[in-house]
Order: structure tokens, then C-alpha cells, then sequence
């Protein structure tokens, strides 16, 4: 007989999870793995509140195994390491994204893209080698495989630096694999969320022009003004849009609803690229005349490795580059997932979990 | 008052023209230009028919102007040239292919790249210059700025070269552009007519292995055989299609249908790509999740620039690569274009002009 949760491992946790799929989180009592050799023992002070955290609790993708405890940006504190473990000593500041695990064998794998593992083990809702279930960062303590921690730079600060360790991550990739970095060209970042406004950011630390796309007119000034964005541009606006035809040399599109590319792949130049990072949940049109007239491409990545995922991490901390958040108590959440599903933050939630998440 | 086609310049040429959307093409009575210090003029000696020579004459895309002569996949014979030329003497082989003009300043026509110039001038149906509409390779007679000409290399046989000028151009430059040119890849071919059969042929040149994708189960022997394809995959066998996941570096698809990327993304292994010279005129379903998870691309491509076509030639030449054609009197060419709007060629055909088209 399966076991419960609380009973599957020796070392006892506590966290909040989803139980259906109304999304509703409430507070779960489980357990961790016994720390092994390669496993690291980390105190969870932070975890962002990503946007497929949401996806996953309303088991908006159909494949949720509840209950499941959320969270896959973590920042937190070392409590114990296994006898094999280099990288890490017990106190330092570490990082958890989205996997814990993958093969270690495949291609992917040896060439540092764990996250294109064939046998990718997500943080949370993934079966982890023992066969159990993983369970993510809104919760009290994790143990983790060595390689899939993160060293946070000492000048990161916790509650602005978690949410890169996914949304960072998820702009910085594509950018470096796109060849997004020359300097003087131009960037448009489509949607202002959370991936959006980390992809601002990094633009403008790799020294690109950055155009932010977007449906409202409203985040203009904050784009400009706090964001450091170069202009701002409305899709609504048909003069705008017509202006800025043939400007783009590349276009991050964050946005996860359904919408057209057409007027995307309009504003790249010749042999412009758009990438997209977002999960629609049905297939996008693709109109193909623009892709050939233009040379155009769309492509897409998903998060990226552990060694590109320190990369960036330290990339940031030399750019001063943190995430915007607003911090709340674990007894927020369903109030912060309610206003996520609206956009209504600016624009990473960050869990407080070592000051409030209490049994 | 507009001049009528045969008016509008001092030269008389002959040539065969589709007057409306039934595309049906006819004897037609019109005229070149002087040749200009620049110009070469040719006598046509073949001329391929390509897909979009159909598109065309029915006005599919809703831009053709009438009457249109067609005909963008032309070779020929230079019968003389003008005061300030020196890529082409008289007697000397010429090729023509997608453009005779663009505006040679912007920053795409600097870089050799032509094909993107956004005042390329079209070999039919577009503005020229001095205001006259182009006509194309169905005639007796052109005349070129020489910049757009291609030079036929001495071992290649005309007829068969006709069609590389454009087919060949199409699938050669995004091959080297995507990076799919480096032997021991895996690339796929979808569609195997005019474009999918010259795709398989430089890929094989470039000592790629590469698996055809057919609707048409009866295509396998020929492609393997004939072609030297390695595989052949039919597209409705899911089974065989689900065997064949997750191993093509790269994808040259050809077909101008609207028809399903998810299988075809599936087929690429990871940062794979996916490269469309096809162009359906209505979008397709791009579904992201595979596209993210693999690192996938979806991209196009457009021929090719001048210099870029006469270094597809010269490989062309060099692995001795010609078009599969039948070779055809003008007067076929009504029932060619329904043969080829069924796909009933292999894999091109090529208008015998010099010997068959007749003034009237």
C-alpha cells in the first residue's frame, strides 16, 4: 500500500500544497529523503511564486498529481551536506530552480543541458529516483542533489534573486542561444510579467535597445521610467505598430495566452528571430509567408541548465540585476495566486516561508 | 495612353502569356528593351516551369497582373551585350532565375542579398525601372542587367541547369544558412517534386544522410534508388513516423499545402530545425510546448542572392547535380501545368523554347 506522505521519508517536513483542482492551497505535512552522498540539506528562507506554479495547482495542464506542494524558486541555507559533496558547506546561501534531477548520462547531460534530459526530474509534481513524488519550495526544508543547487552570490539578495533561479533562467538562455547580446541591436520584449521584465533587465545589461510589446497602455511609464526600457509599444496601436515595422533584430515573447505572431514577426528585420518562452495552452497561428519573405525564424527554449543557471546567477549579481517583487506570508497565497491569475503584481509574489510558514 | 505590350519598347519578342485567372496560356505578341549599356540580351534556349509559374498565371495569390508571360528558371545563349559589360560576352551561356533587378544600395543588396532587397524586381509580373512590367522565360528573347546573370558552367547540360535557378537556389541557400550542410547530419526532405528532389541531391553532396517525407508511398523506390535517398518516411504511417522521432538535425520542407508541423517537429532531435521554402498561403498550427521542450526552431527562406546562386551552380556543377526534367515543346505547356498542379512530373519541366516556340 502506497504510503502517505508524511510517512515516506524519515526527515519530516511541512509545507502548503494544492489538494484538487480548485488550486487552493492549505497546509500539508510530509517528509523528505534521508540526506545521501551527493545531497545537500537546505533551510528554505524564500520562494518566488511562478506563474506554473498556478498552472500546476488547478492542474490547468492535466498532468497534476495531488496533493502537490509548489515552488520551484527557492533560496535558502545549508544545513547539511553528504560526504561526497564539493561544491557546498554548511551555512552558505544556495539556489534551487526548476529540476532536481536528470539522467547525468544522455548527450544533454553531459553537455551541462539538464533541462533538455529526456528524463528531466521537475522540483515539484516529478517522481524522483527513489520513485516518490518531488515536493517544491513552499515548504520548510528540501534535500537536493548537489548538482541541481545553486550558489547565490554573496551581493544577490534573496528575495529579488529567487525568482531568477526560474524566470531568470528562462530569459537569460534563449538571449545567450538566440545570440541576443550584441550590443546596439535591438530587443522587443513581448509581455510584462515576470519573465518580461528580468528579459528588460538583461537587455539592457547586454547593452541592447529594448522595446516592450504590449497590450497595455497602461505599464508604459513603468516600463520607461523604472524598467529602463528604451520605448514601449502597444499592439492596439496600428500607427505605432506600422512605425516600428522591420525594427526588431529579436523578440522574446513571454506571453502565455493565445495570440497572433504575425504582428510579431511584422516588427523583425531580415533574418529576425522570436523566441518564445511562454506556454500557450492550444498551438498559435504561424503565418509561413512572413517566415520566408523575411527569413524570420520562431524558436523556443525551456529554462536552462545547471551550469548556464550559475552563469546567469552570477551574471545578475554583476549587473545588479534582481527581480521586482513584492514580498507576503505564506498565508497570502491563495490571495497572491488569485491576483497572479489577474496580473496584478509587479511582478514576482516571493514567499517569506522562513518567517511565516509556521505548522 | 498605356502602350500596348508590343509598342512599349523597340524590340519585337515573342512570347506565350496567360490573359486571365484561368491560366490558360497562349501565343503573344509583345517587346524588350533596347539593350542598355549594362544589358545583355539572350536568346532563350530553355525555360523550367516552376510551381509558382502556376500559382501565377491563376493569380492564386491574387497579385498577378495581366497578361503575364512567366518562366523564372531560364537559360540561354547572349546574343549582345552592352557598352560597359564584363561578366558576359556574345555566345556565351546565361542563366536567369527569380530577379533581374533590385535597388543595389540598401544594406541587404550591399550584403549580396538581393532576394531581400525590398525593391526586388521580379523576372515577371513586377515594375521594372522605366516603369514597364517584366515578362519572363516563356519568350524568345530577353534582355538583362548584367549583374542578375548567372554563368552556366561548361559541364552542366542546359536543360537540366534550367531549373536550378530557381529550385535549386531555394533549397541550396537555406542549407547553408540554417547550417544544415555538414556531412554526417540527418536531414529530412518533405515533398518530393521540383524543390524536395534538388534538396535531396545537395544534401547528399554535402554528405548528409537524408530521410524523404512523402505523402505518396510509391515515390520510395525512386527516391532511394533513383535520388539516393537514405530513408523514406510516409507521413501518414504513424508508426513510422513515431520510430523516426527525435533524429533529424534539421528539416527542408517543401510543401506549399497547408499540412501538420507537429509531426514534423517531433521528427527533430533537439535545436533541431524546421526550415520552410513552401509557402502556404494560409497559416499554419504552430503547437509551442514541442517547439520550447526541444529548443526548437521554425524558419523560412526565400531563393537566394545573385552570388549565392552562382556559388550553388558552380557546387551544382562540381558534383555534376542537375533537375530531373521532361523536356517539353511550348505548345505542351497548357497540359504541363495541369500534370504539374497534380504533381505528375519528375520532377520538372522544361520548355524546349529554341526549338519549338514559333512566332505567330
Amino acid at each position: 500500500m502506497a504510503k502517505s506522505p508524511d510517512q515516506e521519508h524519515p526527515c519530516k517536513a511541512f509545507g502548503w500544497a494544492a489538494r484538487d483542482k480548485s488550486g487552493l492551497l492549505s497546509p500539508l505535512c510530509f517528509s523528505r529523503r534521508e540526506n545521501g552522498d551527493e545531497d545537500v540539506t537546505i533551510k528554505i528562507l524564500f520562494c518566488g511564486v511562478c506563474h506554473s506554479d498556478l498552472h500546476v495547482a488547478k492542474n490547468e495542464w492535466g498532468f497534476t498529481n495531488y496533493p502537490v506542494v509548489p515552488g520551484h524558486e527557492m533560496v535558502g541555507t545549508v544545513m547539511k551536506v553528504g560526504s561526497d559533496v564539493k561544491k557546498f558547506k554548511v551555512g552558505e546561501r544556495v539556489g534551487v530552480g526548476v529540476i532536481v534531477g536528470s539522467c547525468k548520462k544522455c548527450e544533454s547531460c553531459q553537455q551541462d543541458l539538464e533541462n533538455y534530459c529526456p528524463q528531466t526530474i521537475f522540483t515539484y509534481n516529478s517522481h524522483y529516483t527513489d520513485g516518490t513524488k518531488t515536493y517544491g519550495g513552499y515548504s520548510d526544508m528540501i534535500v537536493v542533489d548537489e548538482r541541481y543547487v545553486l550558489r547565490f552570490p554573496d551581493n544577490l539578495p534573496s528575495e529579488g534573486g529567487a525568482p531568477l533561479l526560474c524566470a531568470g533562467i528562462t530569459v537569460y538562455s534563449p538571449m545567450k542561444y538566440y545570440g541576443m547580446t550584441e550590443p546596439g541591436k535591438h530587443l522587443g520584449v513581448a509581455g510584462l510579467g515576470g519573465l518580461g521584465h528580468v528579459a528588460v533587465k538583461m537587455g539592457k545589461a547586454f547593452g541592447l535597445k529594448v522595446t516592450v510589446i504590449s497590450s497595455s497602455p497602461k505599464k508604459e511609464t513603468e516600463a520607461i521610467e523604472r524598467l529602463g526600457a528604451d520605448s514601449f509599444l502597444v499592439t492596439s496601436d496600428p500607427a505605432k505598430m506600422k512605425a516600428a515595422l522591420g525594427t526588431m533584430d529579436y523578440i522574446i515573447d513571454t506571453v502565455s495566452a493565445v495570440h497572433p505572431l504575425l504582428p510579431l514577426l511584422s516588427l523583425l528585420k531580415l533574418n529576425g528571430k522570436l523566441v518564445t518562452v511562454g506556454l500557450p495552452d492550444k498551438p498559435l497561428e504561424l503565418p509561413i509567408f512572413p517566415l520566408v519573405l523575411g527569413r524570420k525564424l520562431v524558436g523556443g527554449s525551456d529554462i536552462g541548465g545547471m551550469k548556464e543557471t550559475q552563469e546567469m546567477l552570477d551574471f545578475c549579481a554583476k549587473h545588479g540585476i534582481t527581480a521586482d517583487v513584492e514580498v507576503i506570508r505564506m498565508d497570502y497565497i491563495n490571495t497572491a495566486m488569485e491576483r497572479l491569475a489577474k496580473s496584478d503584481v509587479r511582478y514576482r509574489f516571493v514567499i517569506d516561508v522562513a518567517s511565516s510558514l509556521s505548522q | 495612353m498605356a502602350m500596348s505590350s508590343e509598342n512599349e519598347h523597340p524590340v519585337k519578342a515573342f512570347g506565350w502569356a496567360a490573359r486571365d485567372s484561368s491560366g490558360h496560356l497562349s501565343p503573344f505578341k509583345f517587346s524588350r528593351r533596347a539593350t542598355q549599356e549594362k544589358d545583355v540580351t539572350f536568346k532563350v534556349l530553355y525555360c523550367g516551369i516552376c510551381h509558382s509559374d502556376l500559382h501565377n498565371v491563376k493569380n492564386e495569390w491574387g497579385i498577378t497582373s495581366y497578361p503575364v508571360i512567366p518562366g523564372h528558371e531560364i537559360v540561354g545563349v547572349v546574343t549582345e551585350v552592352g557598352a560597359k559589360v564584363t561578366k558576359f560576352k556574345v555566345g556565351d551561356k546565361v542563366g536567369v532565375g527569380c530577379m533581374v533587378g533590385s535597388c543595389r544600395s540598401c544594406a541587404n543588396c550591399k550584403d549580396n542579398l538581393e532576394n531581400y532587397c525590398p525593391k526586388m524586381i521580379l523576372t515577371y509580373g513586377t515594375k521594372y525601372y522605366d516603369g514597364t512590367i517584366t515578362h519572363g522565360g516563356y519568350s524568345d528573347i530577353m534582355v538583362l542587367d548584367e549583374h542578375f546573370g548567372i554563368k552556366i558552367p561548361d559541364n552542366l547540360p542546359l536543360d537540366g541547369s534550367a531549373p536550378i535557378l530557381c529550385a535549386g537556389i531555394t533549397v541550396y541557400s537555406p542549407l547553408k544558412y540554417y547550417g544544415l550542410d555538414k556531412a554526417g547530419m540527418h536531414l529530412g526532405v518533405v515533398g518530393l517534386g521540383g524543390l524536395g528532389h534538388m534538396a535531396v541531391k545537395f544534401a547528399k553532396a554535402m554528405g548528409l544522410k537524408v530521410t524523404v517525407i512523402s505523402t505518396s508511398p510509391n515515390k520510395k523506390k525512386e527516391a532511394m534508388e533513383h535520388l539516393g535517398a537514405n530513408e523514406f518516411l510516409v507521413s501518414r504511417n504513424t508508426e513510422e513516423m513515431q520510430f523516426a522521432m527525435d533524429t533529424m538535425d534539421g528539416i527542408i520542407d517543401t510543401v506549399s499545402a497547408v499540412h501538420s508541423l507537429l509531426p514534423l517537429i517531433g521528427l527533430l532531435k533537439n535545436n533541431g530545425k524546421l526550415v520552410m521554402v513552401g509557402a502556404p498561403e494560409k497559416p499554419l498550427e504552430l503547437p509551442i510546448m514541442p517547439l520550447l521542450l526541444g529548443r526548437k526552431i521554425v524558419g523560412g527562406s526565400n531563393i537566394g542572392g545573385i552570388k549565392e546562386t552562382q556559388e550553388m551552380i558552380d557546387f551544382a556543377a562540381k558534383h555534376n547535380i542537375v533537375a530531373d526534367i521532361e523536356v517539353i515543346p511550348m505548345d505542351y505547356v497548357n497540359t504541363a501545368m495541369e500534370r504539374l498542379s497534380k504533381a505528375d512530373v519528375k520532377y520538372r519541366f522544361v520548355i524546349d523554347i529554341a526549338n519549338s516556340l514559333k512566332p505567330i
